[in-house]
């Protein structure tokens, strides 16, 4: 596959994103947003409701849909995981960047110097170029498995000691941070690195469309990667 | 061969009536989670076994687990616990002074070595060692000495309140006696610790787990913190009274308000309930007459490891000094996204001017 995209300068269009990756993408994108809505009205709930208790279940909601959000989110991300096993080699990109390669480092490099406006041009990547893959491992992967773990622990709190939630998580995560009120704050703080991520995302994703060399956000609908000029695909 | 006293025989002694004791034998069963049958199998052991010593040492602290103790609003509890606790050794109560008062010590470590039961209200000043301050000297030796002997030959420890189990309020940032808890001390011998935090915690809790210990001759099951599950597998949030008003989005807004009149829920008042582990709203205290929420005041987590240092008692969120202003999770979180929305609309702006100057080369 990798071979076959690095001679095809005559014939653009790669295949990148293959189904399961779009459709994870989409219902991600939804459960973070449901996520931290109500994570957030959690927090700081909305003002009281009038009436009898007996009439109102408006946290009951919010909590519910946290909570479903959460396992869409979670179920969703171990599917990911297994897709970056047996998807292609784009599959792979944001949880493992080959982290150890020189060439992986200069490519971010080269990349900051085009955001910082120093290079004249962008390289031309097929799948995502090292600057982006390193910030979605990082702000991404790794505060998703973060809120996957702490959240596993506050809700196994609610769930009680014969849970497996509490047998696997609450359990130790709870000691390790202290107390229930310091995994609440850290759970909190995690939250915003993924808003600002996805304001970050969202704009380079439509600032590149625009201005990089390939085609960016329907790729993540179609799954096609087109290019914009002849120019040497994945040059390092 | 000396007579086997039991806790039943020490509380005959006391005037505590036999219908009085067979209350006090069901009450524990009830607050233990066991079925009515086990109230005359908690009988039987009061009755036959031979009574548990118990040796009540005081560290720092605040003797607010005492206070609780001897303030235990059934008369009848109170009866109980007195003569369960302060049969030994419990220098805030206890009648004997000086000399006399710590030869009792001595021998209760001689004639029950390995039987009694150490409680330990408040912890040891490690600073006392470290650079010979002279915090918490009891009978001319510091605290640290007289607990480390102790707890050689004690059968278990129980850490009684959250001086003990975690540290409290002396141990409070910047804790300048280095204040520690028990189970952290070092040299401390290897027995048993089960934690009975609270500040101060519950007086049916304490005699429930030595009764516990008589009753089934084994420890009660801990959890992984080292807390008997039966007291404090559950956060106050999860069997709180008021929890109806929570779920359905009923909160206290204000001190004076509606919300507060009617018994809201006092979630936004800073309530660290659904972060606390205890008993309170279930056994509540001064004998089930109220606990803290019940009263219309928020919880606030003196069960916790570290509560003192968790922000204000009235505020939701926890606030982050380490920002070094007063903010919480969210306030910089919001912050730090609007940095980078405004970083991103920036951008924007550059990328449009860029492009347009380059406009015209292509």
């Amino acid at each position: 596959m990798s071979a076959l995209s690095h001679k095809m300068h005559s014939e653009p269009a790669v295949y990148v994103y293959e189904a399961p990756v779009r459709i994870w993408h989409w219902i991600n994108a939804s459960a973070i947003l449901v996520l931290a809505v109500t994570g957030y009205f959690i927090g700081s709930p909305l003002p009281a409701q009038p009436g009898e208790a007996s009439d109102n279940f408006l946290m009951g909601y919010i909590r519910f849909a946290h909570f479903a959000a959460a396992y869409v989110f979670l179920i969703g991300f171990l599917g990911r995981i297994y897709w970056a096993f047996v998807g292609n080699h784009h599959a792979r990109e944001i949880l493992a960047p080959p982290l150890l390669k020189a060439s992986f480092w200069g490519g971010v490099w080269h990349e900051a110097k085009w955001y910082l406006f120093l290079a004249k041009e962008p390289r031309k990547y097929t799948g995502h170029n090292p600057l982006a893959a390193l910030v979605m491992h990082i702000m991404f992967v790794w505060a998703a498995i973060f809120m996957i773990v702490t959240g596993l622990a506050l809700y196994g709190e609610g769930e009680g000691f014969d849970s497996w939630q509490h047998a696997l998580f609450s359990s130790w995560i709870i000691p390790l941070f202290g107390q229930s009120q310091d995994v609440h704050t850290y759970h909190h703080l995690v939250m915003w690195v993924i808003i600002s991520f996805v304001i970050i995302h969202v704009y380079v994703a439509i600032r590149e469309d625009i201005m990089s060399r390939q085609s960016i956000v329907s790729s993540m609908i179609s799954g096609w990667r087109t290019f914009k000029d002849k120019g040497e695909v994945d040059k390092e | 061969m000396p007579v086997k006293e039991t806790f039943y025989d020490v509380m005959r002694r006391q005037g505590i009536t036999r219908r009085s004791f067979l209350k006090f034998c069901s009450l524990t069963a009830a607050a233990m989670g066991l079925s009515p049958a086990y109230a005359a199998k908690i009988a039987d052991a009061m009755e036959t076994k031979p009574r548990i010593p118990v040796l009540w040492l005081h560290g720092l602290e605040c003797t607010c687990c005492s206070e609780s103790f001897i303030r235990s609003g059934h008369p009848l509890a109170k009866d109980v616990i007195l003569s369960m606790i302060s049969l030994d050794y419990d220098d805030t109560i206890m009648a004997a002074a000086g000399h006399r008062a710590e030869a009792i010590v001595n021998e209760t470590i001689e004639k029950y070595d390995g039987q009694f039961i150490l409680a330990c209200e408040g912890n040891p000043g490690l600073e006392q060692e470290n650079t010979g301050g002279m915090s918490c000297i009891i009978a001319g030796r510091p605290y640290t000495e007289q607990l480390r002997e102790a707890a050689k030959h004690a059968k278990a420890i129980i850490s009684w309140g959250s001086c003990a189990s975690w540290g409290c309020v002396q141990a409070a940032a910047p804790n300048p006696t280095g204040a520690t808890p028990i189970h952290k001390v070092p040299g401390i011998a290897d027995v048993p610790i089960i934690k009975v935090p609270g500040c101060p915690p519950i007086s049916e809790v304490m005699t429930a787990v030595i009764t516990y210990i008589l009753t089934f001759e084994r420890l009660p099951s801990l959890d992984r913190q080292g807390r008997p599950k039966m007291f404090y597998s559950q956060r106050i949030h999860d069997k709180c009274y008021r929890r109806p008003h929570f779920d359905a989005g009923q909160f206290v807004e204000h001190w004076d308000d509606e919300g507060a009149r009617k018994g809201y829920c006092l979630y936004k008042m800073g309530c660290k309930g659904p972060t606390t582990y205890n008993a309170c709203s279930t056994i509540r205290w001064n004998g089930g007459l109220s606990f803290p929420i019940q009263s219309g005041h928020p919880c606030i987590g003196c069960s916790e490891d570290g509560f003192w240092d968790k922000g204000g008692f009235y505020n939701r969120l926890t606030n982050i000094h380490q920002f070094g202003i007063e903010a919480n999770a969210d306030e910089i979180g919001m912050g730090a996204a609007g940095i980078v929305g405004g970083a991103v609309a920036a951008h924007a702006a550059v990328s449009a001017l860029k492009r347009s100057q380059h406009k015209g080369d292509e």
